[in-house]
């Protein structure tokens, strides 16, 4: 009873500061109209800010508690709001939500980048010297009271400040309607201005409170979040009381599964995966209604011709050979990297490109198809590859189940629940059976990989794993092209555009999506397979759930439309960080807090680089004369890259620098007067096969 | 011989208000159904209802004498009906001609598609449009599209809602052809639509909703004459 009743406190402690950071994510869900994925983060670093002022620097625990909650916490709030969130609010849902998480990424890499990681950071909970209270049986400890009474202050606080006070009730408007609320005479801008300080504020206590029992730690912390994911699903994004009643539900199965889960290998994963499977089933089991306004920009799809399909394969042939060619082995095993990386960024275009489904989960597939191959494949049976993308295409199946009935961020949080709970249980168990057939993932451990055994022909150095991938690379970008001009990739389209028009057709939306999500798990499945060859032994972690979402955030950038998005992703993910390996320690959180700015600078062009590059690059590329001198000087920089010792930087510098100058030669040779208004395209006179790209190039020039 | 299309005592409600009240309708192969109203009158939530994206509260929908009321879009779509939207509904990112193909791979004539697509491209006279992207349209021509389409798909029930909103006097007279032509193919065609001179013009049967109840239904020179349709529609300004 005792032990009961010590448990239960624990429980409802942690279940306040879900409460707490929860009702921080439904203020600014409902008043700003964003989920806000870097909630978490924005916690932690509150935590690692106060450990600064009140651990590192000595300051009085009032005087850092004040500096970090009413000082910081409001300033990071503004900030995110006027920066990031401001620009994207015409956007669509999936932008918004894209900014977030680019937001997540750099504060993890900003955290990581102030403070080393591998220093521990101890952190003394409140009124640590005091003896516990004694509440009856009860044993209460200084900080688990003043948690539990600073949910409750917060709870009566949020309450009397929306029902009773003249800012409370413009954001409750805000909540309805957005435009609406502005009729009325509230100000929603203001209103959401102050929502994301107060939420942010939130996220700050709770970081601050939950720092002490936990280690200060920038993911882990960062990813409490899901806890209060769930919480804040509990009240369906948008009532306060239903946030904290979830918290406390959390709070307490956490608790309860740490105290009374028995003691094995494969249970202790369960209590901590134990929030999301909750989250998954919260998903699933309340509906949910979507924030008013309907997604109006989406992302584009360019239709690749034959020939702009054969000339990326090429590049992608010719990037593999000039590396293996240019580089040292080592270099080589690093920079390789980039071929697997592109071919699981390339899962993305399917699914989240053309159907618009947004999966925050491809990386982790990746994993499994990495850990099949790992095994089946470990004396490079080249069987075993088919299988391991064909399982990875079964999880994919598995994960459409639920994208049936949710859609934009819910599905977003179903697969980020999904990928949380692999990388926490299913990663971390060790080999099992079942039906007696012996289930083995990462052995809690590494899984040492083996290169494919091509009819004879051992693929075993780097040079050949390279020259693979980027085949694969290639095929799998030629296989996306073809697709995206046939059948299966006009219904995805057709199917994201309007599904009431697909339904009234006579298109099944349930076949088509299961297809989808296993097409691109079993594409993320090759990457992972191919991945896991390049690295020779895999781990977990590489295939967590943060690990993937700067693969995510680069491939959005990309444009998740492109099929270009391959190779860009793996040259964008693999080459900063190489060559900016040279450059020290210091250097070494830079390319994440890169893509993590990249992510945030894509509201400045949502159609993608890639479109963009191609409207740049396209005169260049029709015209003989120009592109017949680019290739030569490419041919020849190529050559002092091989021949001469130390060349290869200069080589490329000089590639880089001849290539933009023959492009604005040939921009500005190709500009021809327009002759009808470009609204009147394909009305006033047929449309012509190079309309899109003038307009895109316009665009691009205007931005 | 049941009507090929026949809705009978429809109810959908929205909260507590009817949108529509035991509504029942028929549309006849080789004829044109016209569907009128005030905004508001529940004719689009008709349309939804017999298309099978809204379940009625009562009543019956059958094509043919077969029950479909709890069959789902995709199911009736098969059966041969097909639909505009009075809110565009086009594949926005595809091209006008990849929105056809979508419908006619969809289909009774999947094997043909291509042709099909093309032939309806022609008739509609959206051959020069073909390549462009459906979200760069201008209104009066996506509503071509989507009539397009629909028709890729041969269906035997054509439910066109507000299609000729946004053409000028010229086009709209091809349209009119358009839907006469189709009738003589032995389509049924269901036409909801503002524009009260094509309605007179190319309807063999007016059905007038007005707040969710049938207050009358006839020939077009008759429902002109009828003083509780004058008062609940034509009397409007
Ligand atoms: N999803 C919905 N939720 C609530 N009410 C709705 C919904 N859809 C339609 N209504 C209501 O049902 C009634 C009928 O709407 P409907 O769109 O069918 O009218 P309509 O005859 O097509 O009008 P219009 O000529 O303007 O197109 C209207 O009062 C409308 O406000
Ligand atoms: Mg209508």
């Amino acid at each position: 009873m005792d032990q009961f009743l010590a448990f239960t406190v624990v429980g409802l402690s942690t279940a306040a500061i879900y409460a707490v950071i929860g009702s921080g994510l439904v203020l600014t869900h409902t008043t700003a109209g964003v989920f806000n994925f870097a909630h978490g983060a924005a916690g932690m670093l509150a935590a690692f800010a106060y450990w600064q002022l009140a651990v590192g620097w000595g300051w009085p625990v009032p005087a850092a508690l004040a500096v970090v909650l009413l000082v910081l916490a409001p300033a990071f709030g503004l900030l995110a709001e006027r920066v990031l969130m401001r620009p994207v609010q015409a956007l669509g849902e999936a932008e918004r939500l894209v900014m977030t998480v680019a937001l997540l990424t750099g504060c993890i890499a900003l955290a990581r980048w102030v403070w080393d990681p591998n220093t521990p950071r101890p952190l003394a909970a409140f009124l640590a010297g005091e003896p516990a209270l004694r509440l009856g049986p009860a044993v209460v400890t200084w900080h688990q009271a003043i948690t539990m009474a600073t949910a409750l202050a917060i709870a009566g606080g949020l309450w009397f400040l929306l029902h009773r006070t003249r800012a409370g009730t413009e954001m409750r408007a805000s909540v309805d309607d957005r435009a609406l609320a502005g009729l009325t005479g509230a100000d929603p801008l203001r209103a959401g201005r102050l929502a994301w300080v107060l939420g942010i504020q939130l996220a700050a206590v709770g970081g601050i409170l939950i720092a002490p029992t936990v280690a200060l730690d920038a993911q882990q912390l960062s990813l409490l979040i899901v806890s209060a994911y769930t919480a804040a699903v509990f009240g369906r994004l948008r009532s306060l009381p239903l946030t904290f009643l979830g918290a406390v539900v959390v709070g307490l199965l956490e608790a309860y599964l740490a105290g009374y889960l028995p003691q094995n290998d494969y249970l202790p994963g369960l209590r901590l995966a134990a929030p999301a499977l909750l989250l998954l089933l919260a998903l699933l089991a309340f509906p949910h209604r979507r924030l008013p306004g309907r997604d109006r920009t989406l992302v584009r799809v360019p239709l690749p011709g034959r020939r702009g399909g054969l000339v990326l394969a090429g590049c992608v042939l010719a990037v593999a050979l000039v590396l293996v060619s240019v580089l040292t082995e080592d270099e080589v095993i690093s920079y390789g990297t980039l071929f697997p990386i592109g071919v699981i960024a390339l899962s993305y275009v399917p699914l989240a490109g053309y159907a618009g489904q947004i999966s925050l989960c491809q990386l982790s597939i990746a994993g499994i198809g990495a850990v099949v191959w790992g095994h089946l494949g470990a004396h490079g049976a080249l069987w075993a590859l088919p299988v391991a993308v064909l399982v990875a295409a079964a999880v994919g199946a598995l994960v459409a189940l639920p994208a049936l009935r949710l859609s934009g961020i819910y599905l977003a949080l179903g697969t980020v629940a999904f990928a949380t709970v692999l990388d926490r249980w299913i990663f971390t168990l060790p080999a099992f059976h079942v039906l007696g057939v012996r289930i083995s993932l990462f052995d809690q451990g590494s899984v040492s990989v083996a290169g494919p055994d091509l009819f004879g022909l051992r693929l075993t150095s780097p040079t050949d794993l390279v020259l693979f991938s980027a085949f694969c690379l290639a095929v799998t970008s030629l296989g996306l092209a073809a697709l995206r001009r046939g059948r299966f990739g006009r219904r995805l389209v057709a199917l994201r555009d309007s599904e009431a028009a697909y339904a009234t057709l006579g298109g099944r939306l349930l076949a088509a999506k299961v297809a989808v999500f296993a097409l691109s798990a079993g594409i993320a499945g090759l990457g992972g397979a191919l991945y896991g060859m390049q690295l020779q032994t895999v781990t977990a972690d590489q295939f967590s759930l943060v690990a993937g979402l700067p693969v995510f955030l680069i491939a959005v950038v990309g444009g998740l439309g492109s099929v270009g998005t391959g190779l860009f992703t793996g040259l964008a993910y693999v080459v900063p960080v190489q060559l900016l390996d040279g450059l020290g320690g210091w250097a070494q959180n830079l390319p994440a807090l890169l893509v993590a700015l990249a992510g945030l600078g894509f509201a400045h062009s949502p159609a993608g680089v890639i479109a963009r590059l191609r409207a740049q690059w396209t005169p260049l590329g029709r015209d003989r004369q120009l592109l017949t001198a680019l290739l030569g000087v490419l041919a020849l920089c190529w050559a002092v890259a091989v021949l001469v010792p130390a060349g290869g930087r200069p080589a490329l510098a000089a590639a880089l620098v001849v290539a933009m100058v023959l492009r604005n030669r040939a921009a500005a040779r190709a500009a021809a007067p327009a002759d009808v208004p470009p609204e009147w395209w394909g009305v006033r006179r047929p449309w012509r096969p190079e309309d899109g790209e003038v307009l895109s190039r316009a665009t691009a020039a205007a931005s | 011989m049941p009507p090929l299309l026949q809705a009978d005592g429809i109810t959908v409600a929205f909260g507590g208000r009817r949108a529509l009240d035991r509504v029942s309708l028929a549309a006849e192969p080789g004829r044109v159904t016209g569907l009128i109203g005030p905004n508001g009158a529940g004719k689009s939530t008709l349309f939804d209802t017999v298309s099978g994206l809204r379940r009625p509260q009562t009543g019956r929908v059958r094509l043919d004498g077969r029950d479909i009321t709890r069959e789902g879009p995709a199911r009736r779509a098969r059966r041969g009906l097909s639909r505009t939207f009075q809110h565009l509904e086009l594949f926005g990112r595809l091209s006008v001609r990849d929105n056809l193909l979508v419908a006619a791979e969809l289909g009774p004539r999947r094997r043909h598609a291509a042709r099909t697509a093309d032939e309806v491209l022609d008739r509609l006279g959206l051959a020069d449009t073909a390549q462009a992207p459906a979200d760069a349209l201008p209104t009066g021509i996506a509503r071509l599209v989507e009539v397009g389409r629909a028709l890729v798909q041969s269906p035997r029930v054509l439910l066109l809602d507000e299609p000729a909103a946004g053409q000028d006097a010229e086009e709209t007279e091809r349209f009119a052809d358009l839907l006469r032509s189709l009738a003589a193919e032995g389509t049924a065609v269901v036409l909801v639509e503002h524009d009260m001179s094509l309605v007179m013009a190319v309807c063999d049967d007016v059905y007038v909703l007005d707040l969710g109840q049938v207050v009358a239904c006839g020939p077009p020179a008759e429902i002109q004459q009828d003083e509780t349709v004058l008062a609940a529609y034509l009397g409007e300004p």
